[in-house]
């Protein structure tokens, strides 16, 4: 409880009014604000809504991360559990492939590939935007007046709430089977596969982010339906481990053309493998993952400030 | 005595059946599970056939009942330890002990009704689309059915009896997310909710059907494949008592000694 006043206080002292911010506000809540920090807002802002997104995000999580240090021991055992969960995830791909050669024409080093970049990807995007899904709960109980009352941007003081560092444990696992995957692979490497790889993983990072604000904007309507974005961030990742040769071939256009999780590690992982796109998604789709991901952060940003406008604190 | 638990029971049930579009969500994501896994299931058995010994159609049936009895068994979470762990760390738990009626007995009434409910709510429809798409195994006839309406009975029992003892170590821990997560990661991998047990190899596979985790997916799944039959039927319902009888024991001997012996929390 003291760590949170600190933050408050020290969010509060460097005098910096987001005019994104105010414009996130209730308009009840701005009424009720002094008129002091209505007059605050004209002043100089000293950083762009980016870096004043960033600042925010970096000083609650390091507060969560100050307090999570608090208990060492407590924290060891928890990132270690967090390595495991997923570890077994992979235990599960190792137990399949005691008992066959290939699963859709797709051998070990391929399937690891495609779990090791959508691992890595999932793992960077629930490491900083997990807590989204916990927003249901400040929705209904109504202390989520407390957030829009700060000096700071809503979306990044709800992502750093809570900041888990134990859920790095899946980043760490994602990336060590990635590493293995890159090792037992007999590939051709060129330099734009090895380009495309690092551009992967970070724009799949953005696009599961971006489904999780977007699941996270469906809370301020319905606190209850954060299990709907479960389905396409972990059962997403899930999918993506797989080939998608193994797979229903209108279920693969879906994750193309609607939801585009296919651009967060199928399409281009296809290409670093040198096989066809399935579906016949064209050969050149391989390298828009970054602009998908462009997309999916606009499309995500709409629904995000939508939810905001729409949302009645519960007045208690 | 019987009357209130009755009585909490039917609370438990009513209480879950409030959260309506928790419920949509939750059939929602279980049913994309069961398509994601199916379509997994299909690839294996499709180069393995008869893997574990399980028809494809077996192995399908097998991913729809996993995801219809996610929440009724606590495959992942028994859905009350949360509370009950948050009452124990804030010292609510003073209230409960105070009631006339048994601690244990009193969540497990709530967990019963709750169970029935998410059986209802969450497990007949994921059911229902996943036998439409894929034509799976159902059981021969009516016996069938309520055999392993018997067996998921069982397996909530022990899923309840588990997740209790997890909240108990509250008593002692007071931040219990440690064991949780430790229970989770057992619960999931053990319980066959990733793969069926029976595919697990060697000494594992033996180990892992030995495990009271056992218990809440592979052994209603069997049942329901129709797996057992005559005296069989009654060993397993014989595993499934016995794992419940020892947890609940296991559980009892911790709430004992908890309520002897620490100091309850607050103020």
């Amino acid at each position: 409880m003291a760590e949170a006043t600190r933050v408050g206080a020290d969010s509060a002292a460097v005098h910096e009014v987001d005019s994104a911010g105010i414009q996130e506000m209730d308009p009840d809540a701005i009424h009720e604000m002094d008129s002091g920090a209505i007059h605050r807002k004209n002043e100089r802002r000293p950083y762009g809504p980016l870096a004043d997104s960033w600042r925010t995000y970096r000083l609650v999580a390091g507060m969560w991360i100050r307090s999570t240090m608090t208990y060492r021991a407590s924290f060891a055992l928890t990132l270690v559990t967090s390595f495991c969960v997923t570890f077994f995830d992979f235990v599960v791909i190792l137990l399949m492939f005691g008992q066959v050669k290939g699963l859709g024409g797709f051998g070990f080093a391929e399937v690891a590939l495609l779990y090791g970049t959508a691992g890595t990807s999932f793992g960077i995007a629930d490491l900083t935007m997990g807590s989204l899904q916990r927003m249901g709960k400040r929705v209904r109980d109504g202390s989520l007046d407390t957030f829009l009352m700060r000096p700071a941007p809503l979306l990044a003081q709800v992502a750093a709430d809570k900041f888990a560092l134990r859920r790095f444990g899946r980043v760490a696992q994602g990336l060590l089977v990635l590493v293995w995957a890159l090792l037992l692979l007999d590939v051709e490497w060129t330099p734009l596969k090895v380009l495309l790889l690092p551009v992967t993983v970070a724009s799949g990072t953005v696009i599961f982010a971006s489904v999780m604000v977007l699941g996270a904007s469906t809370l301020f309507w319905m606190q209850d339906a954060a299990e709907v974005t479960n389905s396409f961030t972990y059962g997403g990742n899930t999918l993506l481990q797989y080939p998608p040769t193994i797979f229903a071939q209108e279920l693969v256009r879906g994750v193309v053309y609607v939801v585009p999780l296919a651009f967060v590690s199928w399409l281009p992982a296809l290409y670093v493998l040198g096989r066809p796109a399935p579906a016949g998604v064209p050969e050149w789709a391989a390298f828009v993952s970054p602009l998908v991901a462009a997309v999916c952060c606009g499309v995500a940003g709409l629904a995000w400030r939508a939810g905001i406008r729409s949302y009645r604190s519960t007045g208690s | 005595m019987l009357r209130l638990y009755a009585t909490v029971a039917a609370g438990g049930f009513r209480r879950h059946a409030t959260y309506r579009v928790a419920t949509a969500a939750g059939v929602f994501t279980n049913t994309v599970f069961g398509f994601v896994l199916s379509y997994t299931y299909i690839a294996l058995w499709d180069e393995r056939p008869q893997l574990g010994g399980y028809s494809i159609d077996d192995a399908l049936a097998y991913v729809w009942i996993g995801q219809a009895l996610i929440t009724v068994c606590g495959m992942m979470g028994g859905g009350f330890e949360d509370e009950l762990i948050e009452r124990i760390r804030t010292g609510d738990i003073a209230v409960d002990l105070y009631r006339p009626a048994d601690l244990q007995a009193w969540w497990f009434s709530a967990h019963a009704g709750r169970s029935a409910y998410q059986l209802l709510g969450r497990g007949v429809v994921p059911m229902a689309v996943g036998a439409l798409a894929f034509h799976f195994t159902l059981p021969s006839g009516p016996g069938g059915w309520i055999a392993f309406l018997v067996a998921v009975a069982l397996g909530s029992t022990v899923g309840f009896a588990i997740w209790y003892l997890v909240a108990m170590s509250a008593f002692w821990l007071l931040d219990g997310q440690g064991v949780v997560q430790v229970a989770w990661l057992g619960g999931l991998f053990f319980s066959g909710m990733l793969l069926p047990l029976n595919v697990f190899p060697g000494a594992l596979g033996e180990v892992a059907r030995m495990l009271p985790w056992a218990s809440l997916l592979q052994v209603p799944a069997d049942v329901y494949l129709g797996k057992y039959v005559g005296w069989e039927l009654a060993g397993a319902y014989a595993f499934q008592g016995c794992w419940a009888l020892v947890l609940f024991g296991a559980g009892r001997a911790a709430q004992a000694a908890a309520t002897r012996k620490v100091v309850v929390q607050g103020g």
